[in-house]
C-alpha cells in the first residue's frame, strides 16, 4: 500500500515537472488594484502582449513562455507578500512591481532568492544600493536628471532656473540630481520650492517663482500638482519656458489643465508617440488587442518580457542563475531584437541608456521636439 | 511689494471660500448645535454631482442649478432627516462623531463612483487678467471674491432684513421663546440646512476649477473652514466670513515667508493663540449654555 501511494506521488511529481519543463516561467507581480491600477493594468498588458508574440514565433529557444500575475494592491507590504509568494513557485525572472516604494521593498527578496528582477520603478536609489539582480526598464532619475538639465542650460538658454519639487522620496531624488547637474553646467538655481503630495493651492509657490523672476521653470510634481501649478502659473501671468518629465506633460496632465499645458517642455524616456517605427507598430498592436492607447507602463511591460527572450538568446540557455550576469553590460539592437524597439545598453547597475524625447505641449497634444541620443 | 499685493488678492480669493464653509459651520451650530466634519465633504460632492448631469449630457448651466439642488435635496433636506434629527437626541458628541463617519462615506462613494483620479472642472469665470494699480490681477481670483461677496451679502441682508432672517434669529437665539410666539422652529433650522448645502455648492463650483474635482479635496478645505470658524468666532456669521479671509491670506503668507513645509502649520498655531486668549473667537461673543 505504502510502495503505491509512494509511486503514485513518485509519478506525479515526474509528469509536473516534465510539464514545466517545457514552459518558461514568469512570475508577474503589479499595481492591478488601487492607486496604481492605471500604471500596473498597462505593464500587465504589454507583458501578455509581448508573450503572445512570442509564443506564437515558437518561443524562447523552443520553448513557450508563461506567466502569473498577481495584484500588490499598490501597497508594498502586499507586494511583499506576493513577491514571496511568486518567488517560493521559482520563476525564472520576476517581472515589476511598478511603483519605485513596491520595488524598494521586493528587491531584497529577489535577490536572496538569486533570482533576475525587471520592473517599473524610476526612483534612483533603486539601484545605488549594490543589488546585483535589478533591472530598470526605463530611466532612473540618475540618467534622466542630467539630460534635462542639459537641455535647460544648452537649449533654452536659461542661466537662472527655478526648481519646484515635491517632498517625497520620488521629488527629492529628482531634485537632488537636477540641482547639482544645473550647478555644474553653469545655471544657478534661483528658487528651489518644495511642495507637498496632494497640495491644492500653488498660489504662493507661483509667487515666489515670480519674484525670482527665472529664465526657466524647473517643474517636477506628481500628474495632479502639476496640473495645479500649471493653472496657477497661468493665472499669475508667469512666462518662463515650463521644464518637466514625463509627470509635466502626460495625457493625464493635459486633460486636467487644459490650456494651461500649452507650452510645457519634458524630457520624455519612453512615449507610444516616439517617431520610431517599431514603437509605432507597438502602439498598433496594443491598441488593436486591448482598445485603448496604451502609456509608456505599457511600453515597459513589453519590453521586460522582450529582455527576458534577448538575454536568453544571448545565454544560449535557460540558467536563472547566469540571467543576471548577462543581463549587465549587455547592448541589445532593435536591429536584432525588433521587440526590445529601441538600441538599448544595461549597465553593471541594472540602469538603462536608450535615446530619448523632448516632448512639448502644442494646442493640448504631445508633439515630440527632439530626440535626445544615448548618453554613451 | 508687487508679491505682496498677488499674495493678498490670491489670500482673499482662497479665504472667501474658506468664508463660505465657515459660514455654514456657524450658520448649522447656531441653530442646531451641529458641528458638521463631513463640511469639507459637502464642498467636495457638487462638483461631482455636477459633473455627473455633465455626464448625461447637460449644459454646464443647466449642470450648476441640478447640482445645486440636488445639493440642496441630499446634503441639506436629507443630511437633516436621515442624520441629524436622529442623532441630534444623543447629544453633541455623537452627532460629530456620526458626521465624521459621513465625511468618511461620502468619500470613499466618490472614488467608487468616479475614480480615485482628479478631473477637471469647468470655471464659470473665464481665464484672463485686469489690472488693478498697474498689477496684473487674474479674472478668475475677482470672480471668486465677487460671488463669495455677494453670497455673504446676500445671507446677512437675509438675516438681518427680512421678517423670515428675524425668525431664523429667534428660532437659533432661543427656541423655546421662539416656539411661544409662533415660529416655525422646525422649518426655521430646516432652512439652515438648505443655506448651508447652497452656500457649500457654490463654494464647490468656485474652488473645483482650481483645486481640480477629487474626492479628497474636502479635507483641506473642511479644515481650513472649521479653524476660521473658531478663529472669527462659531457663534457669528460675520466672525466665519472675516475668519476666513483670516485664514486665507495667512495661509499664503506663511507659504510665501515662513516656509512652504510649515504652512499648515501657522493656522494651527494662530488658532491655538486665539483659543488661549480670546476663546470666543475674534468677533464671537462670550455664551454659557445650559447642558
Amino acid at each position: 500500500m505504502k510502495s503505491t501511494i509512494l509511486a503514485g506521488a513518485l509519478l506525479a511529481f515526474a509528469t509536473a515537472t516534465s510539464v514545466h519543463a517545457q514552459a518558461i516561467k514568469l512570475a508577474d507581480v503589479a499595481e492591478l488594484s488601487g492607486g496604481g491600477a492605471t500604471v500596473g493594468t498597462n505593464w500587465k498588458n504589454g507583458i501578455d502582449l509581448a508573450i503572445e508574440e512570442i509564443n506564437a514565433k515558437g518561443g524562447v529557444l523552443g520553448r513557450k513562455l508563461e506567466v502569473t500575475h498577481a495584484d500588490s494592491q499598490s501597497n508594498p507590504g502586499v507586494a511583499r507578500a506576493q513577491v514571496q509568494k511568486a518567488l517560493d513557485a521559482e520563476p525564472y525572472v520576476l517581472l515589476g512591481p511598478g511603483y519605485s516604494g513596491s520595488v524598494k521593498v521586493t528587491a531584497p527578496l529577489a535577490a536572496e532568492a538569486g533570482i533576475a528582477q525587471i520592473m517599473g520603478g524610476e526612483a534612483a536609489e533603486l539601484t545605488q544600493a549594490g543589488n546585483k539582480f535589478l533591472f530598470r526598464t526605463s530611466f532612473g532619475q540618475q540618467s534622466s536628471m542630467p539630460k534635462v538639465a542639459k537641455y535647460i542650460h544648452d537649449e533654452m538658454k536659461a542661466k537662472s532656473v527655478a526648481v519646484v519639487w515635491v517632498n517625497n522620496d520620488f521629488g527629492r531624488g529628482g531634485r537632488d540630481v537636477v540641482v547639482k547637474e544645473l550647478d555644474r553646467l553653469g545655471s544657478k538655481v534661483v528658487a528651489d520650492l518644495s511642495t507637498e503630495a496632494g497640495q491644492a493651492d500653488f498660489a504662493a509657490d507661483v509667487g515666489k517663482i515670480k519674484a525670482a523672476n527665472p529664465d526657466a521653470v524647473f517643474v517636477y510634481l506628481n500628474e495632479e500638482e502639476s496640473a495645479r501649478i500649471l493653472k496657477e502659473l497661468k493665472r499669475q501671468g508667469v512666462t518662463a519656458p515650463l521644464m518637466g518629465e514625463t509627470t509635466l506633460i502626460g495625457q493625464k496632465v493635459i486633460e486636467l489643465a487644459g490650456d494651461a499645458a500649452n507650452g510645457a517642455r519634458g524630457h520624455v524616456g519612453l512615449t507610444t508617440d516616439a517617431p520610431v517605427d517599431l514603437i509605432k507598430a507597438f502602439r498598433e498592436k496594443f491598441s488593436k488587442k486591448y482598445n485603448y492607447v496604451p502609456d509608456h507602463n505599457g511600453l515597459k511591460g513589453y519590453l521586460a518580457v522582450y529582455m527576458v527572450k534577448a538575454t536568453t538568446e544571448k545565454m544560449g540557455k535557460v540558467d536563472p542563475k547566469k540571467f543576471a550576469d548577462t543581463l549587465h553590460g549587455l547592448t541589445i539592437k532593435a536591429a536584432d531584437e525588433p521587440g526590445i524597439l529601441m538600441d538599448v545598453t544595461f549597465s553593471d547597475t541594472g540602469d538603462i541608456d536608450r535615446q530619448s524625447f523632448l516632448v512639448e505641449v502644442v494646442e493640448g497634444k504631445q508633439v515630440v521636439k527632439q530626440v535626445l541620443p544615448k548618453v554613451k | 511689494m508687487s508679491n505682496l499685493f498677488d499674495l493678498l488678492v490670491a489670500g482673499l480669493a482662497t479665504g472667501a471660500i474658506y468664508a463660505l464653509v465657515a459660514v455654514g459651520f456657524t450658520l448649522l451650530w447656531q441653530t442646531s448645535q451641529t458641528i458638521n466634519f463631513a463640511q469639507g465633504e459637502f464642498v467636495m460632492l457638487p462638483a461631482f454631482l455636477m459633473l455627473a448631469a455633465m455626464h448625461v449630457g447637460a449644459p454646464f448651466w443647466l449642470a450648476i442649478i441640478l447640482g445645486i439642488l440636488l445639493s440642496m435635496i441630499l446634503l441639506g433636506l436629507a443630511f437633516k432627516l436621515l442624520l441629524v434629527d436622529p442623532m441630534m437626541r444623543h447629544g453633541v458628541l455623537p452627532l460629530a462623531i456620526a458626521t465624521m463617519a459621513l465625511a468618511i462615506g461620502i468619500k470613499e462613494a466618490v472614488k467608487q463612483f468616479f475614480s480615485a483620479e482628479a478631473s477637471p472642472f469647468p470655471s464659470i469665470v473665464p481665464t484672463g487678467d485686469v489690472s488693478i494699480l498697474g498689477h496684473a490681477v487674474s479674472l478668475q481670483s475677482i470672480g471668486v471674491l465677487v460671488v463669495a461677496i455677494l453670497a455673504v451679502f446676500g445671507l446677512t441682508a437675509l438675516l438681518n432684513r427680512t421678517s423670515l432672517g428675524h425668525q431664523m434669529q429667534a428660532a437659533a437665539q432661543n427656541p423655546t421663546v421662539a416656539r411661544i410666539i409662533g415660529v416655525p422652529v422646525e422649518r426655521m433650522i430646516l432652512l439652515t440646512f438648505l443655506i448651508n448645502a447652497f452656500l457649500v455648492a457654490l463654494a464647490s463650483l468656485l474652488i473645483t476649477p482650481i483645486y481640480l474635482a477629487k474626492f479628497s479635496s474636502g479635507e483641506v478645505l473642511g479644515q481650513a473652514a472649521f479653524i476660521a470658524a473658531i478663529v472669527g468666532g462659531f457663534n457669528q456669521v460675520r466672525g466665519a466670513i472675516a475668519g476666513g479671509l483670516l485664514i486665507g491670506v495667512l495661509d499664503n503668507l506663511a507659504a510665501a515667508y515662513v516656509s512652504t513645509q510649515y504652512r499648515a502649520a501657522v493656522p494651527m498655531i494662530f488658532l491655538i493663540a486665539v483659543i488661549l486668549f480670546r476663546p470666543q473667537g475674534l468677533l464671537g461673543r462670550a455664551e454659557e449654555r445650559t447642558v
